[in-house]
């Protein structure tokens, strides 16, 4: 071979090439070479545990979430929750670099905590890792007593630790995982015999829509049930512009958190995102413990409502009732434009089951459910749901596929919609279908996280943004004889 | 269109000095005295305040890491490739579409924009990952045959467990017949994203650098446009202004960019860059090697654009000059009605910018085109050179921060009440919150582009929209 032969050019690809590759992306067989992947992940829809984490120490008063690990983990959290909040979200790390593998992340923790102790003057302080702790086995109960042995924290401050890492699970996970160390920190050795706060604590989850937490609060008014909700980021996460910048907007008040073990009862709403939390609250809460699907749609409303109910020996009120009822009403006048549609879903387990129950009541089919850091359970649970109604027929589970895999279904096995969050929005624009971004993280529209999906107030608001979607794509796609003044 | 202003009333070396003081008086002696280098009023000339060094422990840094600087800016935008975030899954989901980095092509078939990661379990973490990287670096080249390569980017636990990378990707490559190209761009090296920018920078040079040659023939006027990452659509609207100026914009790098036209870029007569921080490595490289000279150049507003386009002519022949002179005489009326529209609302209005690269000093004269002046600038991650380009473009004793705290930046701003803040998207909230106009100046806002021609109209509308919002006059309740 000649030297010039060796040169290797530029070469561009032919458009033919490229269109046929376009096709072939689309296509069956590309399908089944896309399913039999075993070790390429593409367009995850879940982030790792430490987001979690954060997400629950933001729920308490005055916490700074402190990310034990390298710096960049820090920013890219804090980001994902200004982006999709569109609010501030302090939190620091440590900062650990090279030398931190080869001694340990001690001295950065320590000197991290004197500093945020100082600067930002929180009221606790909840400690997370990302990977580079968990990798090199940083002792973080250790390093901790060892900083309260140094004076770096006062001896009593709170100072709550859990293990993230970020090579299992999910963020819900680490949101678990934050929570009940929180819990057990702030509860240490606040049971009291015979005392009953005569409240119930309540348990969203790793839930990002704040309007839910407001819904949540406000069932509870309703009721006159007092209350303590515990890990509420509602005002942490929409807070109000008045020309003051507060770190702290928000957050269940310490001492509350910490009188909750002596609670009435205790619900989660959440039983994927909290399992080891709830766990825990039944070996060591007082009062009576439940978990219950989060309420998406009539029948999981109803599951909580009969529940306060029963808990707190009051009757549902006659205003919850009349919501019930306009709720339906909604639902009913709605119901053509959503009955047999097909949908593809994607995201947590507890929102999951929440889409499926939801839709199976409007007569419409969750044909593609796909849960991309799922279990057995969450799939058992979700094929018992499929099975209870005749639209449930034919609808598949995918378990621990990612939104590759949901774009091969969607391009051979075509659905009228997807629900889902805003890392849809490339499938479902090769679909030519509409994503409802009722999940987490929403970083390409304004203001849903304010719009409550929990509830009767929230089948309100799926149902009509569903619909009036629909309606719209029928408006703008029809042709002139068929654009109608009524719809 | 203006002079620089090199005075701000009020503002002295001793009333900046006083302002930094008062706002350490809260850290704890170490912090303080760490934290101390890094504060300082403009001088200037030189570097005024130290730089590049680790971030102090628990101050609320809004400093990223390596893999950020490697997937975020270098790689990430290279179109025809797919950017394998290899480790856990968070690092390539948190920088997934993040960062605005417009691309050319189709989704999935000759274009990339995707989260791809190897998503480390438990297992890969004890047993290693380089079996799993090996198969799915198949299963790439399986699913996607029009990538051109493949690079794999390490997250922080695959330089802690021993993998190697560089062996699989090695015999990837051969095996594959694309370039895999190995970055050891674990997040826990160096002290911000600009190492991740220097090891990418150098495995561009190892691994594709010379690797490919133009197939047309070469001409005088070839240049590479560098350190341009087409957010928001820039590259769209420099690189036509480049060619309106009779240049051959071979490639870009990294912004939309096309990896065979970089591996191609040793060719060019002239690089041409935007970026300094992030790619003056390479300029370095390419002009030892093959004697490629290298130029920066600001096209941040109509006078800084101007002086670009005349410094950029000076390496050319007339038929440039010509041009240049020609382009120069066509837009300045059409950015002085631009102007004309924006300045009289935006007078005398002053900015406070703490963002990364390049714009802490190259907006700030675009300011000034607006009638504004900038009364404060830092870097994230800056070295001592980009320090020494910022003190002649900022006002006498104006302060400068390096790797400010969220804690400085509050009460700087809460002294300054500038009109505007120019930072990021952990900045925009806060500030928000204390009634301050925003603008991100890393992802120009979801808007953009904000360079040459065409970026400007939309980078003054947008300042004033900012500034000039109804919004800001409803903060404050009447009860």
């Amino acid at each position: 071979m000649s030297a010039e032969a060796s040169v290797k050019y530029v070469t561009e690809i032919p458009e033919a090439e490229v269109e046929r590759v376009a096709a072939w992306i689309n296509s069956e067989e590309y399908k089944e070479k896309n399913f039999a992947r075993t070790a390429l992940v593409i367009n995850p829809p879940h982030a790792c545990q430490p987001l979690g984490a954060e997400l629950a120490a933001h729920g308490f008063e005055g916490t700074l979430p402190f990310v034990h690990g390298s710096q960049g983990c820090a920013s890219y959290y804090r980001s994902t929750f200004n982006r999709h909040f569109r609010e501030p979200a302090p939190a620091v790390s440590d900062s650990m670099t090279e030398d931190g593998a080869v001694f340990g992340g001690q001295n950065n923790l320590h000197e991290a905590l004197e500093n945020a102790y100082v600067i930002y003057k929180p009221k606790m302080i909840a400690v997370f890792t990302s990977c580079m702790p968990e990798v090199i086995g940083d002792d973080l109960t250790a390093f901790i007593r060892n900083a309260r042995n140094k004076a770096i924290v006062p001896e009593d401050y709170p100072v709550p630790y859990a293990n993230t890492p970020s090579f299992n699970g999910s963020h819900i996970h680490g949101y678990d995982a934050m929570l009940v160390s929180i819990l057990q920190t702030l509860t240490d050795k606040k049971q009291v015999e015979g005392r009953c706060t005569g409240k119930l604590n309540l348990i969203a989850g790793f839930d990002c829509n704040t309007g839910n937490y407001r819904e949540y609060k406000r069932i509870l008014k309703e009721f006159g049930i007092p209350y303590t909700f515990l890990a509420d980021v509602s005002e942490t996460f929409d807070s109000p512009l008045d020309g003051t910048y507060r770190p702290y907007p928000g957050g269940t008040k310490l001492e509350d958190a910490a009188d909750s073990i002596n609670g009435k009862a205790t619900i989660t709403v959440a039983p994927y995102s909290t399992a080891k939390t709830f766990t825990w609250i039944k070996d060591n809460y007082s009062g009576v413990h439940a978990s219950l699907p989060t309420p998406f749609g009539i029948a999981k409303t109803d599951a909580l409502l009969l529940k306060l109910s029963e808990l707190f020996g009051k009757p549902v009120p006659a205003s919850l009732k009349a919501e019930r009822g306009n709720a339906v009403d909604a639902m009913t006048d709605a119901h053509q434009y959503m009955h047999g549609k097909k949908f593809a879903l994607y995201g947590d387990p507890d929102y999951l089951l929440g889409y499926v129950s939801f839709l199976l009541e409007m007569g419409a089919r969750p044909w593609h459910i796909l849960c991309s850091k799922g279990t057995k359970k969450v799939e058992k649970e979700l094929q018992a749901l499929l099975d209870s109604s005749p639209d449930g027929k034919g609808c598949k589970i995918y378990i621990n596929k990612d939104l590759w895999h949901m774009r091969s279904l969607l391009m051979t096995d075509p659905v009228d919609a997807m629900i889902g969050d805003t890392h849809g929005k490339f499938a479902a624009r090769d679909a030519g279908i509409p994503l409802f971004r009722f999940g987490f993280p929403v970083f390409d529209r304004v203001n849903l996280h304010r719009h409550p999906l929990i509830g009767y107030q929230g089948a309100i608001n799926m149902v009509s943004t569903i619909c009036n979607k629909f309606i719209e794509i029928r408006d703008e796609t029809c042709d002139d004889r068929h654009f109608e003044m009524m719809r | 269109m203006s002079e620089l202003k090199k005075k701000v009333e009020g503002i002295t070396k001793e009333s900046t000095q006083a302002m930094i003081d008062h706002a350490m008086e809260i850290y704890p002696d170490k912090a303080k005295k760490k934290r101390a280098p890094h504060l300082a009023p403009n001088e200037g000339e030189g570097a005024c305040v130290k730089s590049n060094r680790k971030t102090i422990p628990g101050i609320m840094s809004a400093r990223g890491c390596a893999y950020a600087g490697a997937k975020g800016v270098v790689w990430g935008p290279i179109r025809d490739m797919v950017h394998v975030s290899h480790g856990p899954v968070g690092c390539g989901w948190y920088s997934w579409g993040t960062r605005r980095n417009l691309m050319t092509g189709i989704n999935g078939v000759n274009q990339f924009a995707m989260q791809f990661t190897s998503d480390f379990q438990e297992k890969d973490i004890v047993y290693g990952g380089d079996k799993k990287l090996k198969t799915l670096l198949a299963e790439a080249h399986d699913l996607f045959p029009l990538a051109k390569g493949i690079s794999v980017l390490s997250e922080c636990p695959v330089g802690l467990i021993g993998d190697d990378i560089n062996s699989v990707a090695k015999v990837a490559s051969v095996e594959l017949d694309i370039p895999v190209i190995p970055c050891n761009c674990e997040g826990f090296r160096g002290v911000s994203q600009s190492l991740g920018h220097h090891i990418s920078n150098d495995t561009i040079r190892d691994h594709i650098i010379g690797t490919r040659e133009f197939a047309e023939p070469a001409s005088p006027y070839d240049i590479a446009l560098i350190g341009d990452y087409n957010i928001g659509g820039d590259v769209w609207s420099v690189k036509p202004l480049l060619e309106e100026i009779g240049l051959n914009v071979k490639a870009v790098w990294t912004g939309d960019g096309e990896l065979e036209k970089i591996a191609a870029t040793h060719t060019v007569k002239l690089n041409l860059i935007h970026c300094y921080r992030s790619m003056n490595y390479m300029c370095r490289v390419m002009e030892e090697k093959y004697g490629i000279p290298w130029l920066e150049f600001n096209f941040f507003g109509p006078t800084k654009i101007r002086e670009s386009l005349r410094k950029i002519a000076d390496h050319f022949d007339d038929v440039i000059k010509e041009k240049v002179e020609a382009a120069i005489a066509k837009y300045d009326p059409i950015m002085q009605a631009v102007i004309d529209e924006y300045r009289p609302r935006l007078e005398g209005k002053t900015v406070m910018l703490y963002v990364g690269g390049l714009r802490p000093r190259h907006t700030v004269n675009a300011y000034a085109d607006l009638g504004m002046t900038v009364v404060g600038s830092g870097y994230e991650f800056a070295h001592g050179d980009d320090y020494e380009r910022t003190s002649p473009e900022m006002p006498e004793a104006t302060v400068i921060y390096d790797d400010a705290s969220e804690h400085e930046l509050e009460e700087f701003v809460n002294e300054l009440r500038p009109d505007l803040v120019g930072s990021g998207i952990k900045e925009k909230y806060l500030f928000q919150k204390m009634g301050i106009p925003f603008r991100q100046m890393h992802s120009w806002d979801y808007s953009g582009p904000y360079h040459a021609y065409n970026g400007f109209p939309v980078f003054a509308r947008d300042v004033d929209m900012a500034i000039n919002s109804p919004t800001w006059k409803l903060v404050k309740a009447p009860f």
